[in-house]
C-alpha cells in the first residue's frame, strides 16, 4: 500500500484500532459479565476474531502471506475450541441445571 | 522446492506419537469390550518408543520451513515430558480400574496432550507455538471435565476452559502485534529484527501480551486463579498430569521464546519476569498455609515451584537455563511421587483428600508415611535432599548474575513454604491416627518408593543429571 492511498483510504491504524476495541470488549465481556456462560463463549470468540482482523490487516500492509495463513489456522482452532467449550458447558449444565456465572461456585478459596 | 522424505526425520517422534494415538483411538472405537487398560499400556509403550526416537534423533535440525526445531534442549525437555506423561499414564490406569470410571478416551487424550507439549517444545515460529499450545490445551480441557457426572470436575473443566481460552487469546493477540511490527513470525527472523536497534513500541506491547499468555499456562501469579480450582476439581491422576506435563512444556517454551527471539530485549522482559517470579514464590508459600484439601495445597505448591523456576528464567543465561531444567527434573519426580501418595489415600475403597485424613499415617502405614515424609522434606528444600539441590542451582545462578535480592526473597519464601510442608510431616507422624488407608496398589507403591528413594539418595551422585541439563542449556544458547 503506498502512502497516498493510506492517507485517503482506510489505513493500517484504523484496522488496528477496531481490532483493539473488539479485543478489549472481549476481555471485559469475560471479566465483567455476571450473567451466563454463553456470553463468555461469545467474548472468547470476539477476542479471536479481533486477532484475525489484526493478522489480515498486517498481512496486507506488509505484503506478506504468512499473516493470512496464520488467520486460517486460528479460525480452524477457534472452531475446535468453541466445540469443546460448548461440550463442557453442556456437561456442566447437566450436573448443575444452570449456566449462570454465579452458580459456578462449588470450589472457593 | 522438491519434497524429500528425509525432511520429516527430525519430527519422527511426533509423527509416530500422532499416528499411534490415532490408531489407538480407532482400536478403542471398534473393540467391543472396554479397552482402557489395554490402551493405557499401549500408550505407555508408545511413549517409550517416542522417547527412544527422541534420543536417537538428530543432534540439531530444523525442518518444515523453519517451523520446527530439534536440538539438545528440545530432546531433554521432551524426555522430561514423556517421563511425566508415562508415569501418570500408569497411575491413570490403576485409578480408572478402582474408580470404575474407565473410558478408553482417557489414555488417548493424554497421548494427544503429550503430543501438543512436544510440539510446543519444538516450536520455532509463533504459528507453531500457537498450534502446539492449543493441541495441548484442548486435550487438557476435556481431561479436566473427565468425570462428567461430577459437579466439581465439570466446574473445573469450565473454569479451565474459560481462563485457558483467555490466555490463548492474549498470546495470540501478542503474536499478531509482534508479527505486524517485526514483519515475521519465525524465531530466527524475530531475533534478527530485534537486534537491529530500538524495537517498535508495538513489538514491546506484543511481547507483554505473549508473556501474559504464557504466564497463564504456567500458572504464575497474577495469572494463577484457575489453578487451585482446577487441581481440586479434576480427577486426581489428571491433576498429577496437570502438575507436571503442561508445567514443564510451558516453562520450556517460555525459556525458548524469551532467550531465543526476544533475547535482545532482555532489559524489557526481565522486569516483568522478576515481578511474576517474586509474586508466585510469595503467594505460593503464604496462600498454601490455610489449605485443608491436599490437592489444593499441591496447586499452591506448584505455583510456588513455578516461581522458583522462573528465577532461572530471569537470569537468562546458560547457568540460569541449566538451573531451570534441573529444577524441572527434580520437580517432576517430587510431584509424581506425591501424587502417587495422594492416589493411595483410600479408605474402604473411597478416595479421600483432606490433609486431616493423613493423621497418624506413620502408625497405620509406616512405609507410605516415610515416602511422603521424604517427598515433603524434599519439596521444602531441606538439605541434602534433591529438592534442595534444585533450588540451590537456581539461586546460585541468580547470585552469580547479580540478582542477590531476588535470591534472598526466594530463600525467605522457601522458609515460609517449609512451614506447610513440614506441617504435613507433623500430621502424619504426631497426630492421633485417623481411619487407616487401604493397601496402596502395586503401581502407586512402586512409583512413590522410586521417587522418594530418588529424593533421598540423589545427592550421592548429582553430576550425571546436572551435566545433562547443562548440555541441554548449552544447546539452547547455540540456537
Amino acid at each position: 500500500m503506498s502512502p497516498e492511498t493510506a492517507t485517503v483510504g482506510v489505513g493500517l491504524s484504523h484496522y488496528l484500532t477496531v481490532s483493539a476495541i473488539l479485543f478489549t470488549i472481549g476481555i471485559f465481556g469475560i471479566f465483567l459479565n455476571r450473567k451466563n456462560l454463553i456470553v463468555i463463549m461469545m467474548s472468547i470468540e470476539l477476542m479471536l476474531l479481533a486477532v484475525n482482523i489484526n493478522l489480515v490487516a498486517f498481512s496486507s500492509f506488509l505484503n506478506d502471506l504468512v499473516g493470512q495463513v496464520f488467520t486460517m489456522l486460528v479460525l480452524t482452532v477457534a472452531a475446535a475450541e468453541a466445540a469443546i467449550g460448548l461440550a463442557i458447558v453442556v456437561v456442566f449444565y447437566r450436573n448443575r441445571r444452570s449456566i449462570e456465572v454465579e452458580d459456578i461456585n462449588t470450589m472457593k478459596g | 522446492m522438491s519434497f524429500e522424505l528425509s525432511s520429516l526425520m527430525p519430527a519422527l517422534p511426533e509423527i509416530f506419537l500422532a499416528i499411534a494415538a490415532m490408531a489407538f483411538l480407532m482400536l478403542g472405537v471398534f473393540r467391543k469390550d472396554d479397552s482402557t487398560e489395554l490402551l493405557s499400556w499401549l500408550g505407555v509403550a508408545a511413549m517409550a518408543v517416542t522417547g527412544f526416537l527422541v534420543l536417537r534423533g538428530p543432534d540439531a535440525a530444523v525442518t518444515f520451513s523453519n517451523l520446527f526445531i530439534v536440538n539438545g534442549f528440545t530432546s531433554f525437555a521432551k524426555i522430561l515430558v514423556l517421563m511425566g506423561a508415562g508415569l501418570t499414564m500408569l497411575m491413570i490406569n490403576s485409578w480408572a480400574k478402582q474408580a470404575k470410571t474407565a473410558r478408553f478416551e482417557l489414555p488417548i487424550l493424554v497421548l494427544f496432550a503429550t503430543l501438543g507439549m512436544m510440539m510446543m517444545i519444538s516450536a520455532n515460529d509463533l504459528i507453531s507455538v500457537y498450534l502446539g499450545l492449543e493441541l495441548q490445551s484442548l486435550s487438557l480441557y476435556v481431561l479436566a471435565a473427565y468425570h462428567r457426572d461430577s459437579i466439581k470436575s465439570t466446574e473445573a473443566g469450565v473454569k479451565y476452559f474459560v481462563l485457558g481460552a483467555l490466555a490463548s487469546g492474549l498470546l495470540l493477540y501478542g503474536s499478531s502485534l509482534v508479527y505486524g511490527f517485526a514483519g515475521t513470525t519465525t524465531f530466527a527472523g524475530l531475533a534478527e529484527a530485534m537486534r537491529g536497534g530500538e524495537p517498535h513500541i508495538g513489538v514491546i506491547v506484543g511481547i507483554v501480551f505473549v508473556i501474559a499468555g504464557l504466564a497463564f499456562k504456567v500458572s504464575a501469579v497474577p495469572f494463577h486463579m484457575w489453578t487451585p480450582d482446577v487441581y481440586e476439581g479434576a480427577p486426581t491422576p489428571i491433576t498429577a498430569f496437570f502438575s507436571v506435563g503442561p508445567k514443564i512444556a510451558a516453562l520450556c517454551l517460555f525459556l525458548r521464546v524469551l532467550v531465543g527471539p526476544f533475547e535482545p530485549m532482555i532489559e524489557q522482559w526481565q522486569q516483568v519476569i522478576i515481578l511474576i517470579s517474586i509474586l508466585s514464590m510469595l503467594w505460593g508459600s503464604f496462600a498454601a498455609i490455610v489449605q485443608k484439601n491436599i490437592k489444593r495445597l499441591m496447586a499452591y505448591s506448584s505455583i510456588g515451584h513455578v516461581g522458583y523456576a522462573l528465577v532461572g528464567l530471569v537470569v537468562g543465561n546458560e547457568e540460569g537455563a541449566r538451573g531451570l531444567l534441573f529444577y524441572l527434573l527434580i520437580y517432576l519426580f517430587m510431584n509424581i511421587g506425591t501424587f502417587a501418595v495422594i492416589l493411595s489415600m483410600r479408605v474402604n475403597g473411597r478416595y479421600v483428600e483432606e490433609i486431616s485424613d493423613l493423621s497418624g499415617l506413620a502408625k497405620t502405614r509406616p512405609g507410605m508415611a516415610m515416602a511422603l515424609g521424604a517427598l515433603m522434606f524434599s519439596m521444602a528444600g531441606i538439605p541434602p535432599l534433591a529438592g534442595f539441590l534444585g533450588k540451590f542451582y537456581i539461586f546460585v545462578a541468580a547470585v552469580n548474575a547479580g540478582f542477590v535480592p531476588l535470591a534472598i526473597i526466594g530463600v525467605l519464601a522457601s522458609v515460609v513454604g517449609a512451614f506447610y510442608y513440614i506441617r504435613i510431616v507433623k500430621v502424619i507422624y504426631f497426630d492421633e491416627p485417623a481411619a487407616a488407608f487401604d493397601k496402596p496398589d502395586m503401581v502407586n507403591g512402586a512409583i512413590m518408593a522410586l521417587c522418594s528413594i530418588l529424593m533421598l539418595v540423589y545427592f550421592v551422585a548429582p553430576s550425571p543429571l546436572v551435566n545433562g541439563a547443562e548440555a541441554a542449556a548449552r544447546a539452547l544458547f547455540l540456537g
